[in-house]
């Protein structure tokens, strides 16, 4: 890491706080349109740290992005000036900074098992609120929705009594009151 | 009235009807059906070239002289790979141009066919944007869309992909229309309340300074000229990045030179001392600001950029005003009148003094030879003989571009066109072709260096072909001068690959591509060589002889700030300047 004093780059002078932002984009559902947005984010060194896709409105082909992403104040700017200059994007939204956002994501885990530690997943499944979609005499695979933090707790848990598989749909999130996008 | 046609016949049309009048190009496989569309009418002109990167640059010598949309068209595979440097050439430089590619036929995408390759896909991180068009239906608007995207907002380039059986395809043509886009919509009026804003603090200013750049250039010549008038109202000094140059006339008393790594002492002191900098289109790049905690530390400053990204990109601005700078700058003219705002006369008359001080050190003094030619005197012979005709100048990448910047001095926008966001070796030729098919009659110079002239020499029998009488000047130093230089400064002297050894004789070669070669390595003759340059009818290669170590000043070395910087008398032992971290940097 070079000397930022004598630095004749861009780079941040002194080390300044990152934040965890999360980002809602529109965007006309075009091919290439998602790999036009990850490639910014490559291209240009910014971190993704959660990303889902989907259509939302079918008939005018919108399609709503959801991006979580971290940065200093400065960088975040920057990725959504970024991603406002691409032609197929309609609208960005940071939901991070519109107070605090709505943000849930599912996730499948699976435990294998048997006596105690079966009982155990069991009953911590139960005190999370997760269902349970499929049993067998020596498995589980549970669906849990809550928040990142909240699924991250429950892995964690469930490592300690025999986690096999975990499946994640990243982060779906929408701000608090009356107002749409 | 609704027309049928093929997609080859609709891409010609297309472009007539977007006003294109020339196409630089090479045939293949995957674009023969638009080849022989192109052959059933005259209307569009085809310039042929010999490399596909020399019809990206032709495109942007076209584009960036006269304001239009440069267009050129290449075949799949090798001809759209061919066409990456300049395509991000002109994405760097916000060059408008569109790129029709063809393309393998719909079915055989994806099946390794001969001369495919994903075009779309490599081309993403080097257009605005880009187009793979899978139907006939989508064809005409996707066209149509290309220009309107290349054109408006920041300017850039753009790729439209045509899949060989979609040129076959027949469909409906349709013309262009206005209507909104979907999502694109550049803003072009700035903020009222911020130009009254910025108004203002301008009026308080005690050391305030104009810096302009490529944007200006990009908006068009009106925004010049309310520029100009914006400048004598206020009389702020001006400077501008090496983009920008020509959009206000260096004959001015207000202009300071060019500012940056090889700009004047006088513009670079005057960016770090200033209070109030009013940066008009341009970027902050890391070739001005140069040590970014130390760039003028003391200046509120204003952003004008149409670009939402490049505000606060680099340097925070106090005022950004997004916006296109032509609108900007009328309404900041209109409103400086009307408020009939004065800035601080006694404090301005003070500011000058300081800045007439900084000028008397004269930074891109050199000394003068009898026996050997000078660089930098060969660019001053050269503006003394072609100031007063209609000329256009274009450059190849080194330091004979620097001095080009630094001794020619542009009175006009778009008469400027050389590679500053890319740096690309072995532009200026292709460029100075493509100057030359929208400007026939006028006298258009590569300044070009001997390494950077052989990288896309093959052009030469492009200006024969198409009658381009395309003159270039050659600062012969028999080194890639500009890496020569850094290596002295940073590697202890030791020129690893930087001579330019195995030179063929530019006058032999001149004469082998059919043009004219002139030889000149005696000062005394050197205004005879260029008088002959310019009244040979045809395109002229001149291989200038000059000094071979000179170096390019003022410098500001890497890792240094504005008030560090290099003049070229004073410098001694170069090499002791910079520290080990400046010698990271490139
Ligand atoms: C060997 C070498 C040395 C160099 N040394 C120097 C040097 O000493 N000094 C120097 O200046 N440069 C130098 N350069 C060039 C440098 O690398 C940059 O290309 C240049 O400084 C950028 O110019 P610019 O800021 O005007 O930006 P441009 O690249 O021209 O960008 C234009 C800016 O204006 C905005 N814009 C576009 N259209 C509009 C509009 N209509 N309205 C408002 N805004 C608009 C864009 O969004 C962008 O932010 C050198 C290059 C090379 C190859
Ligand atoms: C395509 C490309 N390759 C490499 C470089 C790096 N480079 C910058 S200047 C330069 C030397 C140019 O030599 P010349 O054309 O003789 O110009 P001079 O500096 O001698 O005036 C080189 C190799 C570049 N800018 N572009
Ligand atoms: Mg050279």
């Amino acid at each position: 890491m070079p000397d930022t004093s004598t630095s004749h780059y861009p780079a941040a002078p002194k080390v300044e706080p990152t934040a965890r932002h999360t980002l809602a984009v529109t965007v006309d559902n075009e091919p290439g349109v998602l790999a036009r947005i990850a490639g910014m984010f490559s291209g240009r060194g910014y971190n993704i740290e959660s990303l889902t896709v989907s259509e939302t409105e079918h008939a005018s082909h919108v399609s709503r992005i959801t991006i979580v992403t971290s940065g200093t104040a400065h960088v975040i700017e920057q990725i959504k000036s970024q991603l406002e200059r691409l032609v197929p994007v309609h609208g960005v939204r940071d939901l991070t900074i519109e107070g605090e956002a709505i943000e849930r994501e599912l996730a499948l885990v699976k435990v294998a098992g048997k006596g105690e530690h079966r009982v155990e997943a069991l009953r911590l499944a139960a005190a999370f609120g997760a269902r349970t979609l499929d049993a067998t005499l020596n498995s589980f695979v549970f669906e849990l929705t809550g928040a990142t933090d909240e699924i991250d707790r429950f892995i964690a848990m469930m490592t300690v009594v025999g986690l096999v598989e975990v499946s994640r749909t990243g982060v779906a999130a929408m701000s608090r009151g009356p107002q749409g996008m | 009235m609704q027309e049928e046609m093929t997609g080859a016949e609709m891409v010609v049309r297309a472009l007539k009807d977007q006003g294109v009048e020339h196409v630089f190009g090479y045939p293949g496989g995957a674009v023969l059906p638009i080849y022989d569309a192109l052959f059933h009418q005259d209307q569009l002109r085809h310039i042929l070239v010999r490399h596909e990167q020399g019809a990206a640059h032709a495109a942007e010598g076209y584009a960036r002289s006269t304001g239009k949309v440069g267009c050129l068209l290449v075949t799949s595979g090798p001809g759209a790979t061919n066409v990456v440097t300049g395509l991000t050439d002109a994405l760097l430089d916000s060059v408008p141009i569109v790129c029709i590619t063809g393309q393998v036929p719909t079915h055989l995408i994806g099946s390794d066919a001969f001369q495919e390759c994903d075009t779309v896909g490599i081309t993403r991180h080097c257009t605005k944007h880009n187009y793979l068009v899978k139907s006939i239906v989508d064809l005409p608007r996707v066209l149509h869309e290309a220009f309107h995207v290349a054109r408006t907002g920041r300017p850039g380039p753009v790729v439209v992909d045509v899949p060989k059986d979609v040129q076959f395809a027949r469909g409906t043509y349709a013309r262009p229309r206005d209507n909104q886009h979907k999502t694109y919509r550049p803003r072009l009026k700035g903020d009222l309340g911020k130009i009254k804003a910025a108004l203002a603090l301008m009026a308080q200013a005690r050391k305030p300074v104009f810096y302009t750049g490529g944007g200006v250039i990009n908006s068009g010549r009106h925004a010049a000229m309310l520029l100009r008038e914006l400048v004598h109202m206020t009389g702020f000094p001006i400077t501008s990045t090496l983009m920008g140059l020509g959009a206000f006339p260096a004959s001015d008393k207000q202009w300071l030179g060019m500012l940056g790594m090889h700009g004047s002492y006088e513009a670079n002191l005057a960016m770090h001392d200033c209070d109030v900098m009013v940066c008009v289109g341009a970027r902050f790049d890391d070739r001005i600001t140069g040590r970014l905690d130390a760039f003028s530390p003391n200046s509120r400053k204003i952003h004008i950029d149409i670009d939402p990204s490049s505000i606060n990109k680099n340097v925070k601005a106090e005022i950004g005003i997004l916006g296109d700078c032509g609108h900007v700058l009328e309404d900041m003219v209109r409103l400086w009148r009307e408020t009939a705002a004065r800035a601080d006369k006694s404090a301005l008359a003070e500011w000058w003094r300081t800045i007439e001080g900084w000028r008397a050190k004269k930074s891109f003094s050199y000394r003068p030879s009898a026996k050997l030619i000078k660089p930098q005197y060969a660019v001053e012979r050269l503006y003394a003989a072609v100031k007063n005709r209609d000329h256009y100048i274009t450059t190849e990448v080194g330091q004979h571009q620097m001095w080009a910047a630094q001794f020619f001095h542009f009175q006009e926008p778009n008469r400027w066109m050389t590679s500053g966001g890319l740096g690309t070796m072995g532009y200026g030729l292709p460029a100075a072709i493509g100057v030359q098919v929208a400007h026939p009659d006028a006298l258009v110079i590569d300044i070009a260096g001997e390494a950077s002239i052989l990288m896309n020499m093959q052009e030469m029998s492009t200006a024969i072909q198409h009658r381009a009488p395309v003159k270039v000047f050659i600062l012969n130093n028999e080194y890639m001068g500009m890496v020569r230089q850094w290596q002295e400064l940073l590697h202890g002297g030791r020129y690893a690959e930087s001579y330019t050894a195995a030179l063929p004789d530019f006058v032999k070669l001149a004469e082998a591509y059919g043009a004219h070669g002139i030889r000149c390595s005696d000062p005394a003759k050197l205004d005879e060589a260029i008088a002959e340059m310019i009244s040979t009818p045809g395109p002229v290669i001149l291989d200038c002889v000059v000094s071979k170590e000179e170096n390019c000043f003022p410098m500001i070395p890497s890792g240094k700030a504005h008030n560090e910087m290099l003049l070229g008398e004073t410098v001694e032992d170069i090499g002791a300047v910079i520290d080990e971290r400046g010698k990271a940097l490139v």
